[in-house]
């Protein structure tokens, strides 16, 4: 990946991050039973930022993207998503989740649906798009991820890197204003990272706020403007990715970043 | 073909070869045989032994079929013509053919009336089992019940059409105030639906003439197998919806409602249906109050519903539970809430794995209709135990008869297996 970095580099210097706060979260503790999965975190995401999550396993840093969705729920603290503070109430978190744009590392399309329908599902349904309008959108996104021509397979037929592609059209088909994603290329084969990266990075270019919890430096350096570095549940370091990657400061920075940078 | 360079390393191909068709002992039914019945001498041996005993099934069962009399009037005039002669005696198939199909005491005159809310039964269900015709034809569905009740029962239109009356003001006011909220729109639509109801049961008692145009029919004078495939699908189409419900109840996090439905499932499921069939006949009485006359009909397909759906709900979950989770995470990250997350994208899935499960219950369900008769009521194995074995005519006619009730059901179920195993070919998606 360090190749794509060098070459497209400057262009991450050109998107524009505003001092609009899209996501706020304070003090943020969970717990799983007794186990302190997330201890204390403190992080305020302005619109527009790109945002690299990595860590060891374990680490907490799916939870804590999990929790801004409240597919997690957190025990203490204070979330913030675009202005909506998320509070057990139902009709909150649903409003925060059509927000919010999400995509896994398993995709989790529907595989009773084609991949259209996979697209306009929760336009029609949540923001009561009418049908030809939802399709017309949908057709956009998959164009933009570049697979318009599967629009009536079903996902089972698609290789994974197209499956999560189209995960990323879906996510994007309800306008989030913020997209988390959670390994996104974890599960994939090497050639199909690199166009699902592509995708993400396109997306980044168009100032769409993100965060990514990803094992992928070159995309880290080439597309963040912040990374973060979690262990044990708290965060222990983040900043710019040059100054991250160069010269990291705790020493289990240092020792993540050899291990996965040392061969 | 030229062989110019057939000694050459290099080599190019000069002349095509046309393509023939594959030696007879390669293909074929020769190949066929040679492979699955004579491919080893074990095999052939056991070949020959299966064709021995299927002739002599054939050569004794053939005979007693075909030789069978359809004519006589009595078992003794059967035995009379026969004279020791094996041969069927179906005269009985015959002469009762009515009473095995609509029980005894049904009007013989009215026999056009279940005739043709057998065929509109069709015509209902063809629009909820084949989901690619229009969904207009839905209507259809929904107007069945009714008009199936009118025909079969009789008496006052008035009836069914109250009835009606009551689900769709039921509806009407649930769907206004379900905007607003759930639980008002659902009490709010009980609540309205009782109210019709109360006031259509005085408006029939008021207007009712005392000639309907269709004579009424009493649920006692109900039988024969018409009976079975009234309480059949009756009860299977009560039950998968009602299963559906205590499934994702069983899922609840509401602690009542998970509670409520796990104690209703697990002491259906404890009871045998004969017990179940025997409170409805006689205890459930207790249970209304003294001058409520609950039909035994009703009261029979109440039970049976619970039971089955008690069944149905835990195949349901079971196809619930082999869904993974992310796609519970993908509806909620999508915005959808959970009607919509259900309806749309766990239950299509859930069910679809659920299918021979609740084909199986559904299978199980038709043919436990049977079970009936020892509560005196006169289905077709009632028919053919009581009434028919019991007169002198045809006193000693099992195999014919047995056999037209196992064939009557083989017949029913085996299409219902069938549908099934289309349906899951149609419904496959996953490409695996």
């Amino acid at each position: 990946m360090a190749d794509i970095a060098e070459n497209t580099a400057p262009k991450a210097a050109k998107m524009q991050i505003s001092d609009e706060v899209a996501i706020s979260i304070e003090n943020m503790n969970k717990w799983y039973g007794t186990f302190h999965v997330l201890r204390d975190i403190d992080l305020t995401v302005y619109r527009g930022e790109r945002i690299v999550i990595c860590g060891p396993s374990g680490s907490g840093k799916s939870t804590l993207i999990r929790c801004i969705n409240a597919l997690e729920e957190h025990q203490k603290g204070r979330i913030e998503v675009d202005g909506t503070v998320l509070s057990s109430d139902l009709k909150n978190i649903d409003k925060i989740r059509s927000e919010v744009g999400m995509c896994f590392q398993h995709f989790n399309l529907f595989p009773h649906l084609t991949i259209l329908e996979n697209c306009t599902l929760a336009p029609i349904w949540v923001r009561k798009t009418p049908k030809k309008e939802a399709e017309a959108t949908a057709m956009h996104f998959l164009e933009k991820v570049k697979i318009p021509d599967q629009a009536n397979k079903y996902p089972g037929q698609l290789s994974g890197g197209q499956q999560q592609r189209v995960a990323i059209a879906r996510s994007l088909c309800m306008k989030p204003r913020v997209m988390l994603f959670d390994e996104p290329t974890s599960a994939l084969d090497p050639e199909m990272i690199k166009e699902v990266l592509d995708t993400m990075i396109e997306l980044a270019e168009e100032g769409m706020t993100m965060l990514c919890v990803t094992h992928e430096m070159g995309f880290a350096r080439q597309v963040a403007n912040r990374v973060i570095f979690m262990d044990e549940g708290q965060i222990v370091e983040q900043n710019e990715p040059e100054a991250f990657f160069n010269n990291p400061q705790s020493p289990r920075t240092q020792l993540f970043l050899s291990q996965i940078l040392g061969h | 073909m030229s062989d110019t360079h057939a000694q050459s390393v290099a080599y190019v191909r000069e002349t095509a070869i046309p393509p023939a068709p594959a030696p007879v002992n390669a293909a074929g039914p020769v190949k066929w045989m040679r492979d699955n019945l004579f491919a080893t001498w074990a095999n052939a041996l056991l070949t020959v032994a299966a064709l021995y005993v299927l002739y002599l099934i054939l050569a004794s069962t053939l005979p007693w079929i075909f030789g069978g009399l359809w004519t006589t009037s009595s078992l003794a005039e059967c035995r009379e013509i026969l004279q020791g002669k094996s041969a069927a005696c179906f005269s009985v198939l015959s002469e009762r053919w009515n009473q095995l199909l609509f029980g005894f005491k049904y009007p013989s005159e009215l026999y056009w009336r279940p005739g043709i809310a057998f065929v509109l039964l069709f015509i209902a269900f063809a629009p909820v089992l084949f989901f690619d015709l229009p969904r207009k034809l839905l209507i259809l569905t929904a107007l069945y019940p009714f008009v199936a009740y009118w025909l079969i029962w009789g008496g006052s239109i008035l009836i069914p059409i109250m009835a009606l009356a009551g689900f769709v003001g039921g509806y009407v006011v649930y769907s206004k105030l379900v905007t607003r909220n759930f639980a008002a729109g659902f009490f709010g639509g009980i609540a309205a639906a009782a109210v019709i109801w109360i006031i259509g049961d005085y408006i029939v008692g008021a207007l009712a003439s005392d000639t309907p145009w269709l004579t009424p029919v009493p649920s006692r004078d109900l039988g024969g197998f018409m009976l079975n495939l009234m309480l059949g699908v009756t009860c299977v189409s009560l039950s998968i919806p009602l299963g559906i419900a205590l499934a994702l109840g069983r899922q609840s996090s509401m602690p009542l409602i998970k509670w409520i439905c796990v104690v209703f499932i697990e002491f259906i499921r404890g009871v045998p249906l004969i017990t179940l069939l025997f409170v409805a006949s006689v205890m459930l009485a207790y249970f209304f109050p003294p001058e409520a006359t609950v039909d035994l009909f009703l009261r029979v397909v109440i039970m049976i519903t619970m039971f089955s759906s008690a069944y149905i709900a835990e195949v349901i979950r079971g196809g619930l539970a082999a869904l993974p989770k992310g796609q519970y995470e993908a509806g909620d990250s999508l915005g959808l809430d959970y009607a919509q997350s259900m309806r749309l994208i766990i239950l299509p899935q859930a069910l679809k794995i659920s299918i021979p499960g609740i084909v199986n219950i559904a299978v199980g369900l038709f043919k436990d209709t049977t079970l009936v008769s020892v509560i005196s009521m006169f289905d077709l194995v009632g028919m053919i135990r009581g009434p028919i074995l019991a007169s002198t005519d045809w006193n000693g006619v099992y195999w014919e008869l047995l056999g037209f009730a196992a064939l009557l059901f083989f017949v029913v179920c085996y299409g219902i297996s069938q549908y099934s195993q289309w349906l899951e070919r149609r419904l496959a998606t996953d490409h695996r």
